[in-house]
């Protein structure tokens, strides 16, 4: 740990930096809905490719062109029984995904004017329209007296849990928080999911019967992986990540250095946003969907200054251009090239992080130029990516392969009737939609497993 | 700077550019405001006898869109002006007396009787129009009434009310035909026996223009009823563009004066009509779409399109299409064509392919080398041109003409020399036995 000296009455973390009305306008949503003139004009402009690249693009496949058609010629709900079908979380997906770097960059409007047909925004419109007329997607076929246990209410869980539902089979999540969603609910920017929305779509998918949510419900702690193999006929596990990644500094455990997940989540979880603290100078370490969310809402919680920075460059940043688009927009400052060798105090308390600059070397292997500068903070976020902590499976003889949990092509983990998905599984890209998928394809090994 | 003046049956005008009779023509008022943006001339709204008709008090039009809500097919269940005759004489006189420059043709429809045709045409005259437009056109209401277009389908009938009109005044005289009729060419004979100067074509197109599926009302709809009625705009272009050229390339009525209709809504449009041999056009839907601005695009579209091709004058290129429209009997069958993509152009969405794949000759890849990519596969191209058609980029495809070697689909040598149906030997009454 270095010290600055400098009179200070240490980091200025503070709450209620806005008036009521800037806390209202910051937290409504990032991108409003289509409104059905325009989504009429937007759906007008899809082409209706042949083996479209969008639908390949998506990793739940929907026939996207298909739902655009139908949304055209007046058959919303029939556009989201297309969606649905594919993904059940195609309302969250549609405020979540990175749809810059999966449906629209496929689209072919980008090769003939730059500017792809807006498929999030058409999902969005086709899904709420959907949401707001039925309590729930699908019908459940005769009860087939199978049991499957689902250990998580994320979205692989709750994805794998309704394609059981509809083949028959019951469903009984165990989630170990108190709300169901995993991160939808916890981890996702405020302004992408408002209303409450990660929850109402819980109800939503459960909707449909025969999934019941024993929340507050940990593995390893109140139940155990054993346990469940015993009692029920199946388990998928839909763990997710349960730390984050330290920046391996001294000093990292003093006041005003917190996780950004956790910032994140304590600020989603928060009915009245002025509650919540945040520096008035922050230094956001990362460069993934989680720093930028961490970054931007820290700036609409009325923070000053606000550095993104990240060790390596624009191409290698997780976080899309159009991500990093909204971060500058919103204010935020990126620093390529600024990896953090020193968090920086003085009289003891948080005052900056002390950086040195990188560069691409030889074989693209990231190279220290002995180069320093610093920044003054009042906070930092750490957002340079989770882990998966096997704690409670790590009893169990589960493969893991790196990491993760290691699985087939089905989701088939190492242990008998133990499928997985999600973020905690090789292969997963740490999207909402991508666990949907690993959701979805786990249930139709499961079912075709209990139907064999 | 091209000359864009017309003579049109001496009368003249300074662009071929008129409103056809319809709403946009119905009171000074309008035609004012269309001659101060431009318009070459108008044909007044069709008069009646007093009293006068009256129309419906609920919805007059139906439309069909294209995407984002474009019009394409427009159609109407107006009847003739609703408007005293007396009012509608005195305004046409102003309007003449105060825009002598410009064309101003009324159009006409009474009951089918010469006394009432000969006393309409004299009060016309005394206004000092320009010229008298028959009205056998319009297929709604009034030809529930032994007018519009139930005269229009008689050619009898053509040929007596134009002789009568032409024996009662010095105006010119010009018919204006339906295009509800199997062979267009029988009416405007019968317009050309009966001494008309000219023939306007196409009015309206019988038409439903759909049905409310929550009312099953047709549309328009009156009180959950409706009537069929005339269709025009974009959409019916190519039929008028036909009948507009089966009048002009038949021997019988080859060279009298035509004005077009039908669907002009741009610069191109109207020389399209023009190169088929019209010497003015008539323009509604456009103008009741966009309003009156629009026809100083086709002037200068026009005027520079001309002034590119070297025309001075209509006249330069008026009817430079007629020669080239032909019986299908006499196309060249040795015309080999296959289609062309250009890859750079290309933006991969596939259409072509599935068009080809799913309803033509299977001839457009989807994959090469595994990855995304559409080609031509000549040797199952029968050069359609179904792929040009779908393609939403601008020349992405297009037909190219093979001039030499052989057609990689049949086989055969590609042959320079013309040779068509009347010849080929898989026709039995070929004209010339196969060897």
């Amino acid at each position: 740990m270095s010290t600055i000296e400098k009179p200070d009455s240490g980091p200025d973390i503070a709450s209620g930096r806005l008036s009521p009305a800037d806390y209202a306008a910051n937290f409504t949503d990032l991108h409003p809905p289509l409104d059905p003139h325009e989504a009429l004009v937007e759906a007008d402009r899809c082409y209706f490719c042949y083996d479209a690249p969008c639908t390949i693009a998506c990793p739940t496949s929907i026939d996207i062109p298909m739902f655009i058609r139908k949304i055209a010629t007046g058959n919303v709900d029939g556009a989201a029984d297309t969606i649905f079908s594919a993904n059940i979380l195609g309302g969250m997906c549609a405020r979540v995904c990175p749809t810059e770097t999966l449906c629209e960059e496929a689209c072919v409007r980008n090769t003939a004017e730059e500017k792809p047909v807006r498929i999030g925004l058409l999902q969005r419109h086709a899904t709420d329209h959907y949401m707001a007329g039925h309590r729930t997607w699908g019908s459940r076929k005769p009860a087939t007296g199978r049991r499957v246990a689902v250990v998580g209410a994320g979205p692989a869980g709750l994805a794998c849990a309704h394609g059981l539902a509809m083949e028959g089979h019951d469903v009984t999540i165990f989630e170990a928080r108190e709300k169901a969603g995993g991160l939808n609910e916890h981890g996702i920017a405020t302004y992408k999911t408002v209303d409450d929305f990660a929850a109402y779509e819980v109800d939503f998918v459960t909707g449909i019967g025969g999934i019941e949510i024993r929340s507050g419900t940990a593995l390893g702690r109140d139940v155990r992986l054993a346990d469940l193999r015993r009692d029920y006929d199946a388990v998928f596990l839909g763990l997710g990540l349960q730390a984050v990644n330290a920046l391996g500094l001294d000093g990292e455990a003093i006041e005003g250095v917190v996780d950004a997940v956790d910032w994140i989540e304590r600020l989603r979880q928060a009915a009245d946003k002025s509650t919540v603290p945040v520096g008035r100078r922050v230094v956001v370490i990362g460069g993934g969907m989680t720093a930028v969310d961490a970054a931007v809402q820290a700036r609409k919680l009325g923070a000053r200054e606000v550095v993104m920075a990240y060790r390596r460059g624009p191409e290698q940043m997780n976080a899309s251009e159009y991500e990093r688009q909204v971060a500058q927009v919103h204010g935020v400052t990126i620093r390529f090239f600024a990896e953090p060798r020193a968090i920086l105090t003085s009289s003891g308390r948080l005052a900056g992080v002390e950086f040195e600059t990188t560069r691409l070397g030889e074989g693209g292997r990231l190279e220290r130029t002995g180069e320093r500068f610093m920044v003054e903070a009042d906070q930092v976020m750490k957002a340079i990516g989770q882990v998966f902590v096997p704690g409670p499976v790590a009893a169990e003889a589960l493969a893991l392969d790196g990491n993760r949990i290691l699985v087939d092509d089905e989701g088939r983990t190492s242990l008998d009737k133990v499928w997985a998905g999600g973020d905690c599984v090789r292969g997963g890209e740490d999207l909402t939609v991508v666990a949907v998928e690993h959701g979805k394809q786990a249930a139709r090994s499961i079912h075709a497993m209990l139907s064999a | 700077m091209a000359d864009l003046r017309t003579n049109f049956l001496g009368i003249k005008s300074p662009n071929p550019f008129w409103l056809a009779s319809a709403p946009p023509t119905d009171k000074k008022y309008n035609v004012v405001r269309a001659f101060q943006a431009g318009w070459g001339g108008v044909v007044w709204k069709t008069l009646g006898e007093d009293p006068p008709i009256v129309n419906v008090n609920g919805p007059r039009y139906g439309a069909i869109h294209a995407g984002d809500r474009r019009l394409i097919g427009f159609n109407n269940i107006e009847l003739i002006t609703d408007r005293p005759l007396e009012a509608n004489l005195r305004e046409i006189a102003e309007t003449k007396k105060e825009w002598p420059d410009r064309a101003l043709v009324v159009s006409l429809m009474v009951p089918c009787e010469e006394s009432n045709w000969t006393a309409i045409v004299r009060r016309v005259e005394e206004t000092g129009a320009d010229g008298i437009e028959l009205n056998f056109g319009c297929p709604h209401g009034m030809s529930e009434r032994g007018m519009g277009s139930a005269v229009g389908q008689v050619p009898e009938y053509i040929e007596m009310v134009a002789r009568w009109c032409k024996a009662s005044t010095r105006m010119p005289v010009i018919v204006k035909l339906t295009p509800n009729i199997t062979d267009i060419r029988y009416p405007a004979r019968a317009a050309h026996a009966g001494g008309a100067d000219a023939v306007s074509l196409i009015n309206t197109i019988s038409s439903i223009m759909g049905v409310d599926l929550d009312t099953f009302a047709p549309a328009p709809s009156i009180d959950g009823k409706g009537s069929h009625g005339g269709y025009c705009g974009p959409a019916v272009k190519p039929v008028a563009l036909n009948m507009v050229a089966e009048i002009a390339r038949d021997p019988a009525t080859r060279g009298m004066p035509i004005s077009g209709i039908g669907g002009v809504t741009t610069w191109k449009d109207a020389a399209e009509f023009i190169a088929l041999g019209c010497g003015t056009v008539q323009v509604c839907t456009a103008a009741m779409t966009y309003g009156f601005r629009i026809v100083q695009e086709m002037i200068d579209g026009l005027s520079d399109w001309m002034d590119s091709k070297g025309y001075a004058s209509i006249e330069d290129f008026r009817g430079r299409a007629v020669p080239n429209v032909t019986d299908w009997q006499f196309l060249n069958l040795n015309y080999v064509t296959k289609a062309r993509i250009d890859q750079d152009l290309c933006i991969k969405c596939g259409r072509c392919h599935i068009a080809c794949e799913d309803t033509s000759h299977q001839a457009i890849t989807a994959m090469k080398e595994g990855v995304r990519h559409f080609e031509v596969i000549d040797e199952e191209c029968v050069g359609c041109n179904l792929c040009v058609t779908v393609c939403p980029v601008e020349n992405c495809i297009t037909m190219e003409q093979l001039t030499a070697g052989t057609d990689p689909r049949t086989g055969k040598p590609i042959e320079t020399t013309y040779a068509n149906w009347t010849t080929h030997p898989n026709n039995p009454m070929a004209k010339v036995a196969a060897e």
